[in-house]
């Protein structure tokens, strides 16, 4: 259920990138489908009442959480703090060109 | 001693001195960058012998063993990929040189370029799902920004467009990666091959499906090649070259072959699907490119044509359709990066792109236009240069498979191919020179020296194929028909 539930965030966000013409919210809908799989991989990690893993000598049978995804989730924010930040520089560097926003007139390629 | 390691070592450090190299003098960004992929390109022809009496090598990455840690897989597909693309960045590079001269901050274009070839180097020698994730996106980041290069408007249009579309691209392969990672609990490719072996179910299919999506984009096979036309010309011409020679197949091509002949292990549908997205590539590339009056649009046009041509022989399955696959993938990178190269030293001495504004160019630039034509011949497939070779494999490889009506689309694919660059040829660098540019001269001899040299590979692999079959290609496609095997072989038992 949940697990769908991340699913419709991601389609949200490509919603977002296929219908909206601003660019800026082109970028947004990008994040949102970042965060959505960001939130999936955490989920595939977690366990009902789990504890952190790590074991010290009072917690060693607990039920614990798989640190994995975590590690990736901080690895994919990290590609994805880039990928958003040259992205918003493009999105500036193209608003001094065009003097727009707005998609449809960012159209000098054709072909 | 190890070698693997140092195909990403070396372009990440290199790339980091030369962002802080930005205030000196610009020989020394020059020679630093060329000597680092000079010594690259060098270290990957030595591995061949290494590899021809070990099979394969698998460096594990901090002593942590296999399903657990990461791990670095070199094998005959790989070297194939690392020969390809360390060979091509050097040739690329010293071509810089003197192209790039007319940019501000040559170092930093040196920087974003050695990255992009550290990521390309990790996403071929890597051994792990999450870490091809993490190189595919070094690669593309840096190809983003090489893109927009320029900061002109038509460059910015074109990066943002490659960006949406690899960007998406990217999150689909980390969604799949995250299904198979729940699916298995593993990352490690040998690993999640040897766990899902035999198993079908929804989930799995799911996560094909995202792979192909998400690596389709990246090769930009038709459906999802929107943004290759608009991005390849944009760039600077070294980075066309780079984009459309190496980054595409590396990131895209090599990364379908892996995880599916490798980790998914391929079936039926599997094989239509490739046979279907290869036609379909093939023809409408084919037919776009021969209305293009842009000479670097209707190149980019051409390389989702040849594209096609590579996914169509994987398709085949068979020993001379994956032979005829990688052969075409090698000798594509030879004459698309000489291509684009002499499409960026037209530009460099004439100022302009447009094919109609062209003519008799041979008489004035004649290494140019000498090379271009051997280039075209090869694309085109006429004997003995390259191109002739690895479309015959293909059309060998289509004909046992029984495809008898794909192998006459094939030929028919390679008339049309024929006719773009006659085309072009006619009206770029045969005919009388026309008025106005009686002036310009010859390229630089930097630049003139990297397209002789690839003209001299696209003759030579042509001429010695046998030798080059043997040595190179032979090892690439038993990994390749080995399939699933490739999990016991990195995991050893």
């Amino acid at each position: 259920m949940i697990f769908f539930l991340c699913f419709v965030i991601f389609l949200i966000g490509l919603y977002c990138v296929i219908v909206k013409k601003n660019i800026l919210k082109i970028v947004i809908g990008i994040a949102i489908m970042e965060y959505a799989v960001n939130l999936f991989l955490i989920l595939l990690g977690y366990r009902w009442e789990g504890v952190p893993a790590i074991v010290t000598e009072t917690v060693t049978q607990a039920k614990f959480v798989d640190p994995l995804p975590q590690a990736l989730v901080l690895t994919a924010i990290v590609i994805s703090v880039a990928t958003l930040a040259l992205m918003v520089s493009l999105c500036i560097r193209i608003h001094q060109r065009y003097k727009t926003f707005d998609i449809t007139k960012i159209r000098r390629l054709k072909g | 001693m190890n070698l693997i390691p140092l195909f990403i070592a070396i372009p990440l450090g290199v790339a980091f001195i030369l962002a802080l190299l930005g205030k000196l003098k610009e020989v020394v960004s020059d020679l630093l960058a060329a000597l680092s992929t000079l010594s690259l390109a060098i270290l990957s022809f030595v591995l061949i012998g290494q590899l021809k009496t070990h099979g394969i090598f698998v460096y594990i990455v901090g002593k942590w063993t296999p399903p657990w840690g990461i791990n670095l897989v070199l094998d005959g597909l790989s070297l194939l990929m690392l020969i390809i693309i360390n060979t091509v960045a050097f040739l690329v590079i010293i071509y810089s040189v003197s192209y790039m001269k007319k940019f501000t901050a040559k170092s930093r274009y040196y920087a974003l370029f050695i990255l992009m070839l550290a990521g390309m180097n990790g996403v071929v020698l890597t051994g792990d799902f999450f870490n091809l994730f993490v190189f595919s996106e070094i690669a593309a980041i840096s190809s983003y920004a090489l893109v927009a290069f320029g900061v002109e408007a038509e460059e910015l249009e074109a990066s943002f467009k490659y960006m949406v579309m690899g960007s998406i691209a990217s999150i689909l392969i980390l969604f799949s990666v995250g299904l198979l990672y729940g699916l298995t609990g593993s990352l490690n490719m040998a690993d999640v091959g040897r766990m899902i072996q035999g198993k079908r179910n929804v989930l799995l299919s799911f996560s094909m499906t995202l792979f192909l999506a998400g690596f389709g984009l990246k090769a930009a096979v038709i459906p999802f090649h929107a943004w290759l036309p608009d991005a390849h010309p944009s760039a600077p011409a070294p980075i066309s070259a780079m984009l459309s020679g190496v980054l595409i197949k590396a990131l895209g091509v090599y990364a379908l072959m892996r995880i599916f002949f490798n980790v998914f292990g391929m079936g039926l549908q599997l094989y239509w699907t490739f046979m279907i997205l290869g036609c379909v590539s093939m023809i409408g590339g084919g037919l776009l490119a021969l209305r293009q009056e842009d000479l670097k649009r209707l190149l980019a046009y051409s390389s989702i044509s040849q594209i096609g041509y590579i996914i169509l022989g994987l398709g085949c399955g068979n020993y001379w359709g994956i032979m005829g696959a990688l052969f075409h993938l090698l000798n594509h990178a030879s004459f698309k990066s000489l291509l684009f190269l002499n499409s960026g030293a037209v530009e460099y001495s004439t100022g302009t792109r447009k094919l109609e504004k062209m003519g008799g160019l041979s008489k004035v630039m004649p290494v140019t236009g000498a090379t271009s034509t051997i280039a075209s011949l090869s694309i085109s497939g006429i004997p003995p240069f390259n191109g002739f070779w690895s479309k015959l494999f293909i059309i060998i490889g289509l004909i046992q498979a029984g495809h008898f009506v794909l192998a006459v689309i094939t030929i028919l694919a390679s008339v049309l191919t024929l006719a773009y660059y006659l085309r072009m040829q006619r009206y770029a660098f045969f005919g009388k020179l026309r008025e106005g540019l009686e002036k310009i001269k010859e390229a630089p001899s930097l630049m003139s020296f990297s397209v002789i040299v690839l003209a001299i590979i696209c003759l030579g692999v042509g001429i010695l194929f046998y030798p080059v079959m043997k040595i190179v290609l032979e090892p690439a496609v038993g990994v390749l028909q080995e399939g699933i095997r490739y999990s016991s072989l990195v995991l050893g038992g």
